[in-house]
């Protein structure tokens, strides 16, 4: 009886949690059963599968990469206009991702800024390409990672590198065996969210990579073309969505991300 | 003239159809006349409209611009309009036979094209470049109009194209081609008009080409008759004609 909440809280909790299961019932009355295992071996649906694994694993490895040390420094090097490179790394979280799309387009693009000289100079064309789905995918999902990283190693003690370093210990051991052990938790949760991010993205891939099965066509851009032309497809790839995420979120939750 | 939102719209039909009398009491600039047009006509028949009640200054246009098969069953369903202009045969069909019209004219045609950036740096000059692999080449997705005319072009044409893409919609499409990121596509003559200069159009012959037509009719159940056989003879006189040209149509 300890946890009972009151009755306008239950309520009000109910209709929250109703917004987010109704959808999936939605998704299940109409899940076409009788066909599921055949419309699951389809090859748009395996092709899909194979490249939004592939593309938002990889994205989650590069933000992890790049990001955790653009975190650190965000978090302990004050240098001036540092609230703007906040904002700036943050706005992948608010921009509509189409816009995000455009923008890697016109600076990443055959055309574009950037990606005019790389071209000529290397030959390396990322739209239309697995790379370009990556991209667009850290792009949009990196900002998870560094936020919840750099808010990490704000609220660090500083005694324990300090601790470590009056023993001894270079800078990048310190780094190595103090401060990412004890942010791994809140390292564990960015790399997670990022990857959820990235497996759902869609706005930014479709604008910046385009869409072409086997190549670029990763679940969301494989659901949104299927919805136009074979509805059963299309709710087939969802379900493999929602299964996929659910089945990480929900395993990792308990095991890794208690911290948020 | 004046473009109203598509709810809002509905909503002053509805109560249009509930108290005709309303609107001849309010003081208003002049004759509702309300036209039901396909999406693609929006920019030829915004013109039109301005020149026409410029014209006729005894009228005022009202557009409901959407897809011609959502307008096609809001006037099966009594929506008191004047006037449909069908972005193709078959809606205005159902149309006529449903007896909301007795008989329609057709306005233009609307064909495919191939659109390629300015210069068109990739040399296309035909649907057969759409097989060089060395080109980016895109299309609008299956099930998309554009993508699945653009299919029957390639497939009259005898072409197995390299596709690097298949685009949402044709908007989509277009701001790769006129980015310069993709070397051609294809999609409807009205929009690489639309484009202005940063997209050219090259022609496909007619034999491989695949031509939406779009009819126009008054409507049997117009509250305007007067006003919805002005504007549809004005949508087919020269005046007209020159506008719908500029827009990317051709004429009958």
């Amino acid at each position: 009886m300890r946890n009972r909440p009151p009755l306008p809280l239950a309520i009000l909790a109910s209709i929250g949690l109703l917004l987010f299961v109704l959808p999936l019932v939605g998704l299940l009355a109409r899940t076409p059963w009788t066909r599921l295992v055949g419309l699951l071996s389809g090859e748009v649906v395996t092709d899909a599968l194979r490249l939004s694994l592939v593309t938002s694993l990889a994205a989650t490895a590069v933000s992890g990469l790049i990001g955790v040390p653009l975190a650190w420094v965000m978090a302990r090097v004050p240098f001036p206009g540092r609230s703007l490179v906040r904002g700036i790394v943050t706005l992948p979280l608010v921009l509509p991702p189409v816009v995000g799309g455009a923008a890697l387009l016109f600076a990443l693009g055959r055309r574009g800024v950037v990606g005019e000289p790389l071209n000529q100079a290397t030959g390396i064309l990322l739209p239309f390409s697995i790379w370009g789905v990556i991209t667009a995918n850290v792009f949009v999902a990196m900002p998870f990672l560094v936020i919840t990283v750099e808010s990490a190693l704000r609220n660090l003690d500083l005694r324990f590198e300090a601790a470590a370093a009056s023993l001894g210990a270079g800078r990048w051991t310190v780094l190595r065996r103090v401060t990412l052990p004890m942010i791994g938790p809140s390292l564990m949760a960015g790399l997670v969210l990022s990857w959820a991010r990235a497996l759902g993205e869609f706005g930014a891939t479709i604008t910046f990579a385009g869409n072409l099965q086997g190549r670029t066509q990763t679940l969301p851009l494989a659901v949104f073309v299927a919805l136009e032309s074979d509805r059963d497809t299309a709710i087939t790839l969802s379900l493999v969505m929602v299964a996929v995420s659910l089945t990480v979120l929900v395993g990792l939750r308990d095991r890794w991300w208690k911290a948020l | 003239m004046k473009q109203t939102p598509r709810p809002v719209m509905l909503l002053m039909a509805f109560l249009a159809a509930l108290a005709p009398s309303c609107g001849a009491s309010t003081p208003a600039a002049g004759e509702q006349v309300l036209v039901f047009a396909a999406a693609s006509l929006t920019h030829a028949f915004t013109s039109i409209a301005t020149t026409f009640e410029a014209n006729r200054p005894e009228f005022d246009v009202q557009l409901n611009l959407a897809a011609s098969s959502s307008l096609r069953q809001q006037i099966l369903e009594g929506a008191p309009a004047d006037v449909f202009a069908s972005a193709n045969t078959s809606n205005m069909d159902q149309v006529i036979e449903a007896g909301e019209a007795s008989t329609s004219t057709t306005l233009a045609t609307n064909v495919l094209q191939i659109a390629v950036p300015a210069g068109n740096p990739g040399g296309v000059t035909g649907l057969s470049d759409f097989a060089r692999a060395e080109l980016l080449i895109g299309l609008c997705a299956e099930g998309v109009p554009c993508g699945d005319l653009g299919r029957q072009a390639l497939g009259k044409a005898g072409v197995v194209a390299a596709v690097d893409t298949n685009e949402p919609d044709v908007r989509a499409l277009l701001v790769k081609i006129e980015a310069g990121e993709l070397d051609a596509g294809i999609v409807y003559a009205t929009d690489v008009a639309a484009t202005g200069d940063r997209v050219e159009g090259v022609d496909i012959p007619a034999d491989v080409n695949v031509v939406a037509t779009y009819p126009i009719a008054v409507l049997a159940n117009a509250p305007n008759p007067r006003g919805a056989d002005a504007f549809v003879a004005f949508a087919v006189s020269d005046q007209a004609r020159a506008i719908l040209s500029r827009h990317g149509f051709s004429l009958p």
